[in-house]
């Protein structure tokens, strides 16, 4: 037999104010399973608490229910002042008299009936807790990070230096991401390289991190704590243990023509390259598709310069089985390319370019060796015009958001640009510029003051190419809404910052959620910014959405004292509101028939197939067992069950039954 | 199968050389163009101005009594009326209130998926598959296709052709054996309906397509729309003197371009309407 | 006043978005029909839809189902399984010949705290409008009430079939 304690909170007048709180008690008392019933000004303090805990060992209660707040407020509060009475946590239920009764119904006898139907809908289901003991799940202290760019370098990093052993994977040959490509940074204009190299080395020699580059994840099994990830390690081609990096083998390539992805198509590479001179690891690999060799059957000249025999040709993919403890994803970001613009000719006139190819423009290591020349014939550009928001804030290109970056980055190309070419000419068209950030104002000012960047705000409709020269109409919204033409050199495109291709296959690979812009999801965007949705899997980096470096590399850094969290317990502990497959009928163990609806439903991959054997050892019948790590305990199999087999603690068939009928079977 | 025919008022009027190169060139194909009956004004400019429900009963009238005519698909070839007549069509699918509304005002029922096709779908679908065996006389000129603003906009609701770079006659073009360069004043505005009250507007906005056009050594500009074509050819004496030069590129009628490369009579496609004449026809 | 039929109305919502929403009405103060009581599920995918029907079957004159609006779902897809469920179930209701009209089904999310109310008092105003939901009660009556005929009835007719078949 039950033995419920029902505690009715005054919150001052918050509740009492609308609810006769002492006639809700009164009422309460008088129901079956009830032992006692009270009122108090404040239940939550610790007078409040003291009352409940002498309560719980006075009367021996089996029950709590506290009509109070609402239980995402205190149902921590007050089921742990059970636990300390000595009740099983999971004993004690909250009502919500404030938020959903007294707040917003008016003094009367009906807001009290109210009130007393709710207490009695948690009075009977409490009658049906269960108590349930907290899930404990082992923890493998070793991390998994997707993406080798910056946030993944100071993910792995952090990590690492923890003490914990990191995986580091990166799908090209090198790390280093879009960073290793820019020229300098804003706002303080230092060398990207400069400050990143020493980064990518560190990682290349950190004991506690493997790095396995040219490889992408392949699948992902388990659970917080307990993933297992296999990831393909893509044939180089080349043995990196044999390979010293001397580079014969590229100087010799006869492939000398490919559009090098590091210069942004500025450049050329060979057909066994690598990515740029500061690659780590610096070991090159073979572009299968465009290998003379693995396109006809001939050639092998790098295996006949290659001082140490490391070319290995004709290797197949492998594959490496990793058991991770948690997952960060740094995949970053990708920006629009050709065909996007038509109105303003990319792909079409050579000498409209994106932000990502100036960067390769104005980098000392770039293919003009940071000389600003147009592609088109290597002439110094006298005039050019920087278009920011190209796609982005473009509901009608399909990017209605801001790509963030685009404001900065174009003060800085313009600020470039005109240190590099004296006398040169640069107009910015904006929408607005979005400068929020340390110094950031500051260094469009300087571009627009000091540096004589012309600032534009107006939209740009039309680029079209007439004599030599590309004719940029846009208009020029501040001076009496004029159109605006210039005759420019050369175009650069601030094109938006969108996912980077594969991202959505990756989130599905690994159920975590992501926006209509394919960018991922986080949990909360204010106050979970670098966890997902699926627990043990933390986000950091331009995957989330357009970020410059230094936000990239503070959620990089989050993330990382996330999985160090995480690591610095060896289990973990979890609300056992999950899910379970019954066991009690007699003769066959579980009413479960094996459908596996549930197993369809789920979306965490819980539900497991279970064979059920008799004493010989022969299997009977194979029913669903939820693995309690897995489940986050939705409930959407209990729906799905047609056996009623599975049901969900906490929230069983049973008590929300008898909850319902509470509110309707009134006296 | 039926295909009708709206002409609206400049194909009656001003332009009547499109309305007859457009049956001209229907019938050198053997497609056979039925006027829809009793129609009337599409609503353009005026109506839309004013009167919301006007500008909407109008061009509705036209689609009931199409569909009375029992017709599946009409072809529409000025682009004001195509735009009227498709974004009221789109408007009162998705509004059930208006459409009750308006069947109401017309005492006729309309069903809203009459297929409306402007003149480079309709070439496009029964017409260009056979072209290139039927030019006998290539249109081996330079040419410019200027679509103007109505053809491709909203996007969202006539779906046609790429918004900020047309290419739908640009293809139709290079068909008939034309050198369709690329240049900057495809879909600029002409002018349009300044036409009668400020002509000075006209030949400045005009002047700069033509301008352009001139420049890039074009022999033709080539149109789908009578108010484009009226701009750039009937006020080229003020386009003249905006540019204080004499231009003599004329602007056609992509139907009179095709219609003379497949060998339909100059008379029949009304060439000589044109104020600035072609040389090379 | 008085005299007016208050409906019975149960809320089945999900823990995650909008039980979190009417918290913001509470908070935001807006005042709304005391008619509904809220009953919080973890997410609208567990929400059994037997549930719903033993709820018409014990005096509910009017249900709200509401949860995340698509694509915000905590647990990623639990609303898609709630609403693929609402579109059968609804057809089932009104073969069974219980009117639609007495389930809202809605998204709520934890911002929302003024269009929960909004739905809570047009919901009670529309029930309100139906009038108390009999169509069971008079079902069961007149089963109680033909206990005995209805049984004979039952009986002949398995009669026949073995018969026949």
């Amino acid at each position: 037999m039950s033995k419920i304690g029902v505690f009715v909170c005054h919150c001052g007048e918050n509740i009492s104010a609308t609810v006769d709180c002492k006639k809700v008690a009164e009422e309460a008392a008088k129901l079956t399973g009830v032992e006692v019933s009270l009122d108090y000004k404040y239940m939550c303090s610790d007078p409040g608490q003291t009352i409940i805990k002498e309560a719980i060992k006075e009367k021996g209660l089996t029950g709590v229910v506290v009509a109070a707040c609402s239980p995402r407020m205190h149902e921590p509060t007050f089921r742990k002042a059970c636990a300390e009475a000595g009740l099983n946590p999971f004993m004690c239920e909250m009502t919500n008299l404030r938020e959903h009764c007294s707040w917003v119904h008016e003094k009367n006898d009906q807001t009290t009936e109210k009130a007393i139907d709710l207490v009695r809908m948690l009075v009977e289901k409490t009658k049906l807790n269960k108590p349930l003991n907290e899930i404990k799940v082992p923890v493998s202290k070793k991390a998994l990070v997707i993406g080798g760019g910056i946030a993944g370098i100071q993910a792995s990093l952090d990590i690492a230096n923890a003490g914990h052993q990191v995986i580091l994977v990166e799908k090209e040959a090198s790390i280093g991401g879009h960073m290793s490509q820019l020229s300098e940074t804003f706002p303080t204009l230092d060398c990207s390289q400069c400050i990143l190299t020493p980064r990518m080395v560190e990682v290349a020699q950190h004991p506690n991190i493997t790095l396995y580059n040219y490889a992408e994840l392949e699948s992902l099994d388990g659970f917080i704590g307990n993933f297992k990830a296999t990831i393909r390690l893509k044939a180089k081609s080349v043995d990196p243990k044999a390979c010293t990096g001397c580079g014969a083998c590229y100087n010799k390539c006869p492939k000398k023509k490919i559009p090098s992805e590091f210069n942004e198509g500025l450049g050329m590479r060979t057909a066994i390259y690598t990515p740029f001179p500061q690659a780590v690891p610096n070991k090159p690999v073979i572009d299968k598709e465009n290998c003379n060799y693995y396109k006809n059957g001939k050639c092998k000249i790098c295996e006949k310069v290659c001082p140490t025999g490391a070319i290995e040709f004709d290797k197949p993919d492998e594959f490496v089985t990793e058991n991770v403890g948690a997952i960060v994803l740094a995949t970053g970001f990708n920006v629009l390319k050709p065909d996007f613009f038509p109105e303003y000719g990319y792909g079409q006139f050579k000498d409209v370019i994106t932000g990502l190819q100036f960067e390769r423009l104005a980098s000392a290591s770039g293919p003009t060796l940071g000389e600003i020349r147009r592609p088109s014939d290597g002439k110094v550009p006298q005039k050019v015009v920087f278009i920011a928001c190209a796609g982005s804030r473009d509901p009608a290109k399909g990017i209605p958001y801001c790509s963030k970056i685009c404001c900065m980055y174009t003060a800085k190309h313009a600020m470039l640009y005109q240190h590099k070419v004296h006398g040169g000419e640069s107009t910015v068209f904006y929408m607005d510029i979005r400068a929020g950030g340390k110094n950031y104002e500051e260094f469009v000012r300087r571009a627009i003051e000091e540096d004589g960047a012309n600032y534009v705000r107006g939209r740009v409709a039309r680029i079209y190419e007439k004599d030599g020269k590309l004719i940029v109409k846009g208009v020029d919204t501040l001076l009496g809404a004029k159109p605006v033409e210039i005759e420019a050199d050369m175009v650069v495109l601030a094109s938006a910052g969108v996912a980077n291709c594969g991202a959505e296959e990756l989130a599905q690979k690994m159920h975590v959620s992501y926006d209509p812009y394919k960018f991922f999801a986080e949990a909360h965007p204010k106050l979970k910014p670098v966890e997902t949705n699926t627990a043990g899997i933390y986000l950091c980096g331009a995957c989330q959405a357009p970020k410059d470096i230094p936000d990239t590399v503070a959620t990089a850094s989050g993330a990382a004292a996330k999985v160090i969290g995480l690591f610095s317990k060896d289990e973990l502990t979890r609300e056992p509101l999950v899910a379970v497959v019954n066991r009690i009928a007699s003769h066959d163990v579980s009413t479960c028939v094996g459908c596996f609806m549930c197993q369809t439903a789920c979306p965490y991959q819980a539900i497991e197939r279970e064979e059920v054997k008799n004493r010989a050892g022969e299997v009977i019948k194979t029913v669903a067992r939820v693995n309690p790590g897995l489940c986050q305990g939705c409930g959407t199999c209990v729906s799905f069950c047609r056996s009623k087999s599975i049901d969900i603690q906490g929230f069983s068939n049973e008590q929300m039954y008898a909850e319902v009928l509470a509110v309707l079977n009134t006296p | 199968m039926k295909i009708g025919f709206y002409p609206g008022c400049s194909l009656k009027g001003t332009s009547s050389e499109y309305a007859q190169s457009t049956l001209a060139l229907a019938k050198a194909f053997d497609i056979d163009l039925v006027e829809i009956t009793d129609w009337n004004c599409c609503g353009a400019t005026a109506a839309h101005n004013l009167n919301h429900e006007l500008a909407t009963a109008l061009p509705a009238r036209v689609l009931a009594l199409a569909e009375k005519d029992g017709l599946k698909e009409i072809v529409v070839p000025c682009a004001a009326c195509y735009n009227r007549l498709s974004v009221t069509q789109h408007e009162l699918n998705e509004n059930q209130d208006l459409k009750n509304r308006v069947e109401e005002i017309l005492e006729m029922p309309l069903s809203g998926n009459l297929e409306i096709l402007n003149v480079m779908q309709f070439i496009d679908r029964y017409i260009a598959g056979k072209i290139e065996g039927k030019v006998v006389k290539p249109f081996n000129h330079k040419v410019v296709c200027y679509y103007g603003c109505l053809l491709v906009r909203p996007h969202d609701v006539l779906k046609f052709d790429r918004l900020e770079d047309p290419q739908s006659m640009d293809i139709l073009m290079k068909k008939i054996g034309a050198d369709s360069m690329d240049w900057g004043y495809k879909t600029e505005c002409c002018g349009a309906g300044f036409s009668v009250s400020r002509t000075d507007i006209v030949g400045k906005l005009s002047g700069k397509i033509v301008k352009d056009a001139y420049d890039r050594g074009a022999q033709a500009i080539i149109v789908a729309c009578p108010m484009c074509q009226s701009n750039l050819d009937m006020r080229r004496p003020h386009i003249n003197s905006y540019l204080k030069t004499k231009i003599d590129i004329p602007a056609m009628y992509i139907t009179q371009a095709i219609g003379l490369a497949v060998g339909v009579s100059r008379e029949d496609l009304g060439l000589k309407k044109l104020f600035v004449a072609p040389t090379f026809a | 006043m008085n005299n007016e039929f208050e409906p019975k109305v149960v809320a089945f919502v999900c823990n995650w978005c909008t039980y979190a929403g009417a918290d913001l009405t509470g908070t935001s103060r807006i005042k709304y029909a005391s008619n509904v009581k809220i009953v919080r599920f973890p997410c609208t995918g567990r929400i059994d839809f037997m549930l719903l029907l033993k709820a018409f079957a014990n005096g509910a004159d009017g249900i709200i189902v509401s949860g995340c609006h698509p694509n915000d779902c905590h647990y990623t897809s639990g609303n898609f399984h709630a609403r693929r469920r609402w579109i059968l179930f609804r057809s089932l209701l009104d073969f069974m010949g219980i009117d639609i009209n007495r389930i809202q089904f809605s998204w709520v999310s934890a911002a929302e705290g003024a269009k929960w109310a909004d739905i809570v008092n047009k919901t009670v105003t529309n029930i309100r409008e139906l009038g108390p939901y009999m169509e069971y009660r008079r079902a069961a009556n007149f089963l109680e009430a033909n206990e005995e005929e209805l049984t004979k009835e039952l009986a002949r007719n398995k009669e026949e079939e073995v018969k026949h078949g």
